[in-house]
This record gives structure tokens, sequence and C-alpha cells, in this order.
């Protein structure tokens, strides 16, 4: 298989029909695997490294009908010093909003590394034209935003209409540009394994950067299994084109166990070299509290409320 | 590039609380052995000396045959649902204490603490349960009421699943009506040791489970003496064939469960991630120190560079290091001599022409260890491809078509199990139904429960132990 020329990371049509042809995945032992990695047992400076990790590697995201500029401001100041007690703690990668709120955040994070990332395409469900999803990506673009998440057309994908999910985030890439594209699979509407796997390799094949499991609008949002096989995706995606692409897993991570569980499905299926904000992130709102508490815990024996840490 | 290094997490071994000699069991209690004889078992990950077990000589051996004849006066006595009592109450406090035994295993024997503490003990206590519950319902196991238990059963095991082995045996000996003398490997004796100070708190009659430790020649006496009706032994081929013809002379019944070289077949058509998981699993768990270990990756040609490179990768994530930490994927080999045997076949195979990859990890300093390594461009006719090898290395041999990977699979003097790989149902039919093994896992491997019969085809063995069919192997049948 090889690359188009029009882009560094992109297969076309025919190869990526290679990719996604035949593809297989057995449940009952990905769920084994999945599950043997989560005994994995992570103390010490080891669980202090990965809560740093962690946090340098959240999207802070609020994404809400009521949110304002003051909302914004609340938390881009967190994204960028999220506990003012502990200089040791890390920015958060990004912060995450919609394109309204783009600028907004931007402005916020001038002097900072904490990246702006704005969904679009008509997020969450995405069942807009084409036309529309590339004016709302282009809007947050023009505002600033580093980084875009759009939703894949699922409506395109359970149609069975692949070519054409493939060819809007060819459309979309093409907006982007450089911009850091994130493709949002909705992995709690594809439910099946084989689902999961195939939007990711055609996602990846259209030149998504990141992979990302959820919306977060969803009840069954991210799942350590989804998050597995992406991995996997990602490797596969990696032996054919040399291209590395990252993983951003959000929708339902809540705590510092959950997310360091993350961490090890990564760090063993792909290596330590994707442990970086730009290979994997976490699209979280809450996670970042309850790591912040964890490493004071780690820090001075003390489980602090929460009313000792800013809010987002 | 950033590394992520797991910090140990180390299993607290001061829960366990090992003699520095210990006896034999017989009439319900420790006694010195007559022998006065012991010898040292150490913890082969360090090295370390554990204690000191007595060596049962053939008057020891007497001794245990005395106590399991009035231990059998008292056991053939009572009802199937009083037998059932003590395997239920052995079972729950094996439950209770089963960190201790996990911690004690993978001291003494080399394995992973995350096996022993979530493969071996939840078994050791299912297979407890399992035949408690058939103790009183042997009438209705086969339909007939003319089953008969052999009386006094000798029984060895060996030294990769010691207390799952003593479970195999042991439980449904008891709740078929047999009394037992069980002589664990030389190697590993310390659980078996605890276990007999389960069955003296539960209160079991004396002389209805004994145990002498020892080595060869202690199970030789146990093997020899006339008053036994029936031997259960789990272990090399070589063995196996001794007492099969040291008892060719006698009324005695007579099961082996022996050595493997298992097939793991995998076809493109499979799925390929989740057969590479189950190809690690099926060699490299409890460091290949398993008789139905796949030690045979019979892959379809088509696939094997695309599996072969998913496969090195995988086993470079192998994380090898001291049986205690919870992280530790592959512990240490079991005993020097166990080592020494490992490393003369894998040089056999590089000499024979077998290319051989090695995980790249650093290996402590005392103690026994071997890298997990996997052979390609081996052939059928190559060592490492017929003899067991019983260590954490795996043979690949390729085949064109399903019937030519039917052939390669059954090309081997064993039979005791193998493994399918792919997606497609009748193919799995179609496979099962030609392959020569006791055992056949698909889309899986080393797989285990209690009600499943478990046994050999050819060399590997017969009887077959677990489920129904399991309690065959201690009762005769009368019609």
């Amino acid at each position: 298989m090889s690359l188009t020329k029009e882009s560094q990371n992109t297969l076309n049509w025919s190869s990526t029909v290679e990719l996604i042809d035949n593809l297989r995945v057995d449940e009952v032992g990905l769920k084994e695997r999945v599950a043997s990695l989560a005994t994995r047992s992570i103390k010490k400076d080891s669980k202090l490294q990965a809560l740093n990790y962690i946090v340098s590697m959240c999207d802070l995201t609020t994404l809400e009908g009521e949110d304002t500029e003051g909302k914004i401001g609340q938390m881009t100041a967190k994204a960028i010093r999220p506990d003012p007690s502990n200089l040791e703690v890390p920015s958060v990668a990004a912060v995450c909003v919609y394109p309204a709120l783009v600028s907004k955040a931007k402005e916020m994070t001038l002097n900072s590394d904490v990246k702006v990332a704005s969904v679009s395409s008509y997020f969450p469900s995405g069942q807009a034209p084409l036309e529309s999803k590339i004016l709302d990506t282009q809007f947050a673009i023009d505002q600033g935003a580093d980084e875009i998440d759009i939703v894949i057309n699922r409506k395109a994908f359970f149609e069975g209409d692949y070519r054409k999910m493939y060819d809007e985030i060819i459309a979309l890439k093409e907006v982007c540009k450089s911009v850091h594209l994130k493709t949002i699979l909705e992995v709690g509407e594809l439910r099946t394994y084989e689902n999961i796997k195939k939007a990711s390799l055609i996602s990846l094949a259209a030149g998504s950067d990141f992979i990302k499991t959820s919306t977060g609008k969803i009840s069954n949002g991210s799942s350590r299994e989804a998050c597995y096989l992406m991995a996997k995706a990602v490797w596969d995606y990696k032996t054919v084109t040399g291209f590395k692409a990252g993983i951003k897993v959000a929708g339902g991570i809540r705590d510092s166990k959950d997310a360091i569980r993350y961490l090890v499905i990564v760090n063993e299926e792909l290596g330590g070299e994707w442990l970086h904000p730009d290979y994997f992130r976490f699209g979280a709102s809450s996670l970042v509290d309850d790591v912040l508490k964890q490493i004071k815990k780690l820090k001075t024996n003390a489980y602090q409320s929460s009313y000792y840490f800013p809010r987002g | 590039m950033n590394t992520w290094e797991y910090a140990e997490s180390i299993e607290s071994s001061s829960i366990v609380n090992i003699e520095k000699k210990y006896g034999i069991f017989i009439d319900g209690k420790f006694q010195t052995a007559k022998s006065k004889k012991f010898i040292k078992t150490i913890s082969p990950s360090t090295e370390e000396v554990l204690s000191s077990i007595s060596v049962g000589n053939k008057s020891d051996i007497n001794s245990a045959v005395d106590s399991a004849k009035s231990g059998l006066k008292i056991w053939s006595k009572l009802s199937g649902t009083e037998r059932a009592k003590y395997l239920f109450k052995l079972a729950r406090l094996i439950q209770e204490r089963s960190r201790e035994f996990a911690v004690l295993e993978s001291l003494d024997g080399g394995k992973p603490i995350k096996e022993s503490r979530d493969f071996d003990l939840p078994q050791v206590a299912a297979n407890f349960f399992y035949f408690a519950g058939w103790a009183d319902k042997l009438d209705i196991s086969w339909n007939t009421k003319g089953l008969k238990p052999y009386g006094i059963v000798g029984q060895i095991i060996p030294w990769n699943f010691p207390l799952l082995m003593l479970s195999w045996k042991v439980a449904p000996a008891l709740a078929t009506g047999n009394v037992v003398i069980l002589k664990p490997a030389e190697s590993t004796p310390l659980t078996a040791l605890l276990f007999a100070e389960l069955c003296e708190e539960v209160g079991l009659p004396p002389g209805v489970f004994n145990l002498v430790t020892g080595d060869g020649t202690t199970g030789a006496a146990l093997v020899q003496h006339p008053d036994i009706s029936k031997i259960a032994f789990t272990g090399s081929t070589a063995v196996g064939k001794y007492i099969q013809k040291e008892t060719a002379d006698r009324d005695i019944g007579l099961t082996l469960e022996l050595g493997g070289k298992a097939a793991n077949i995998v076809f493109n058509d499979a799925a390929i991630d989740q057969a590479v998981e189950g190809v690690v699993n099926g060699i490299f768990f409890n460091q290949g120190h398993v008789c139905c270990a796949g030690s045979r990756l019979v892959l379809q040609e088509d696939i094997h560079d695309e599996f072969v490179s998913k496969l090195e990768k995988r086993m470079q994530s192998l994380r090898v290091g001291n049986p205690l930490d919870k992280n530790t994927d592959i512990g240490a080999i079991n005993s020097k001599e166990q080592l020494n045997k490992i490393t003369s076949l894998v040089d056999e195979g590089v000499a024979e022409g077998g290319s051989i990859f090695q995980t790249e990890c650093d290996l402590p300093s005392n103690g026994f260890w071997f890298k997990p390594t996997l052979f390609t461009n081996a052939q059928p006719s190559y060592k490492i491809a017929r003899e067991e090898i019983f260590g954490p290395v795996l043979t690949t041999l390729t085949f064109r078509t399903p019937e030519e990977a039917i052939e390669i699979s059954n090309n081997t003097e064993y039979g005791l199990s193998a493994g399918i790989w792919t997606e497609k149902g009748s193919k799995i039919l179609w496979a099962a139904d030609r392959l020569q093994a006791g055992v056949i896992w698909a889309n899986t491997f080393n797989k285990f429960d209690p009600s499943s019969p478990f046994g050999g085809y050819k060399e590997s063995g017969f009887g077959r132990e677990g489920g129904r069919h399991g309690l065959l192997s201690y009762l005769k049948v009368q019609s």
C-alpha cells in the first residue's frame, strides 16, 4: 500500500478498502487481554509519574449550551495552572470548547503552552450536510483553534457508505491543513468491536492525526476495550504507512485509577513513545481534580477535599 | 522517548509460615520420617533455602499404607454426604487461606504471583467444591449403583502446578470413597504440606489423606507397594512408561497424564491480534511448564510474516522477574535441572538451523531464568519441533492448506491438547474432528473447568481427570 501524494498520512480509497477488508476481532480474547492489563499494580514513583502524565495529557473540556466567556475564563485559568499550591504539576494539554468560544479561550491561553481545541462538524451528531460541516470547521480555525475535534458520519457508516464517511474526513482534513485533526468515532454507538476497528482505520486512512472514542454526550462513552482496539488500529496503520497517530479517550473517565489503566494499555500495546500529549490525550472535566488529589496524597499523605483545588 | 517503568509491587511473604523441617503426614498427624533423611527445598527465583523436607523411604511408605488401611475402614463406612462435608470444608478453607497458598506456591515453585493468585488457587478451590458435589451423587453419575472405589490410591504429582495437581487428584479420589497416599514433587512440596495441615484442621479422619514427601526413590517405593490398588500419575512420559511396566503384573488401576507437544494452529482467517494473545498465553503461561502448552505454532504460510512480527512485539512486552512482583508475567524456571534441559534443547534448535528470537530483558543474577524464546524457520524434523521442552520456547511450523495443518499437528507421539484459531465456525469443527488430542481449544487456550475432562491421546497418557469422566479414574465399574 502506498501513501497518496497530497498528504503525509492519507491512504487512497482502494488501499483503505484493503485495510478494512476481512477485519476480525474476537470479543472473548480482547476482553481477556484488557482485563489482564487492568491487574497491573502501579505504585509509588511510577504512580506519580503516571498522574503527572495524565494531567499533561488532559483536554479540559466544557461543551454545554450554557457555556459563556466567564466559564471559559475559569476553565482556561485552571488549565494553565491546575494546582496553584504545587507548581510541579504541569499544565494540561488543551482546553476543548465549542467554536463560538474559541476566541475567548485563545485570548486566555495566549502566554501559555495550553492549546485550544474546538469541536466542529456539527458535533455531537454530525447530522448536517458536508458544506455546513466545512463552514463549522473553517469558522473554528479562523477563530484560532489549534486542534479540531470532528465526529464521523455515523449515518453513512451504518448505511454501509464507508466511502462517504472517508470522503467527509478527507474534505475536513483539507480545511484543517496543518491544524491537528481529531476524529471522534462515538464507540458507544458503533457497539461492535469490528465496527470500532473499522471506523478507526477509515478515520486514520482519511488523514486524522488522532482518533477519539466519544463525544462525551452519550452514556457509554469510552471503554478500555475501545482504547485497546484503537491502539491496535494505530499500530496496524503505522505498520502500513509509517505514520504515528494518536488516541484520545473521552467519555466517562472520572478517576485516576481508571485513567492509569488506560495508560497501561497504551504503554504495553504501543510503547512509551506514545506516553506524550502529542500521541495520547484524555478528554475530561472532572478527572483532573481526582488526579490532583492523588498527587497531593502521594506527596503529603493527606487526601484533601475538593475545595482545596481551584474550580475549573 | 518516554519510558514508564512500573515500580516493584511485591506481594508480602510475611503471610506464610515455613517450618525449618517437615515430617511426613500419616495417621492424621505430622511424624518424623523413619528414613531420617532430608533434602532442601529452595526458591528457584533466589536459590534461597526455604526448608528441609523428609525423603520418605520404603518403611515410610509401609507406615503410610498401614495408616491408609485404617483410614479406609472409617472412610468406607461414611455416606457420600458425610464425605462431601469434609471436602466442602476443605474447599472453603482453601479459599480463606488462598493468599497464603498463592505466596507459598510462587516462593517454592517460581511461578508469578498473579498466576498462583488468579489461576491456581481459584481452580484448586473450584475442584474441591466440584467433587464435593459429586460425593453423594455417584449412583446417578453413570446411572448405576455398581461403582466401587479402588481403596488405597497412590498419587504422584508434578512440580508445575503443585497444589492444583493435588486438587485434581485428591478431591475426586476422596469424593469417590478412596483413601490417598500422595507424593508431591521434590522441588515443590510446601503447598502440599500446608494442605495436610488443613486436613488436620477440618478433622479429616486419620489415614484418609497421607502425605509422604521425597524424591524419585520415594515415588518408586509407592508404586511398588503391593497393597496399593490404584496409581494416578502426572509427569513425564519416561516415568509414566516406567510405572506402567512396573505395575504390569499386578491387579492395579492406573491413570497417566504425561507430556505433550501441542499444536496451536492459526489459520489466515483468525482474529490475528487475539490469536497472538492466545499463542503467547499458550506457551508462556507458567514459564511454559505446562503439559498442555501450545509449544508448536502451526501457522498458515500467507500470514507468517505479519503474525511473527506481532508476536515478537508482544513477547517483548512480557515482564520477566521476581515471581512475587504483582507485575511479573514470567517467573523463574522451576529448577537448575530443568533450566539445563531447556538450554540444551534450544542450543540444538539453533544448531539444526532454526532462527531464534528472544525478548530483550535483564535476568536476575541469582535463580534460574530463561528468556521467552521463539523459533522460526524450523522444520517438523527438528528436535525443537518434536521433543517436549517444558519451558518458554515456541517453535513455528508453517502450512499451506487445512489438510496440511492437520497432518503437521498430528505428526507427534503426543496428543494432549491442541488449539484452533479461525473465525470460521465450520473450520473449527472440521479441524477438531481430525486432531488427535484429548483437549481441543478453539479461539482460546489453557482454559480449565472442573467439569471438563482432561487427559491425553497417544503417549500423553490415558484416563481422564475432571468432570463426570474423571470419577471413573477412581471407581471400578461393576454391572
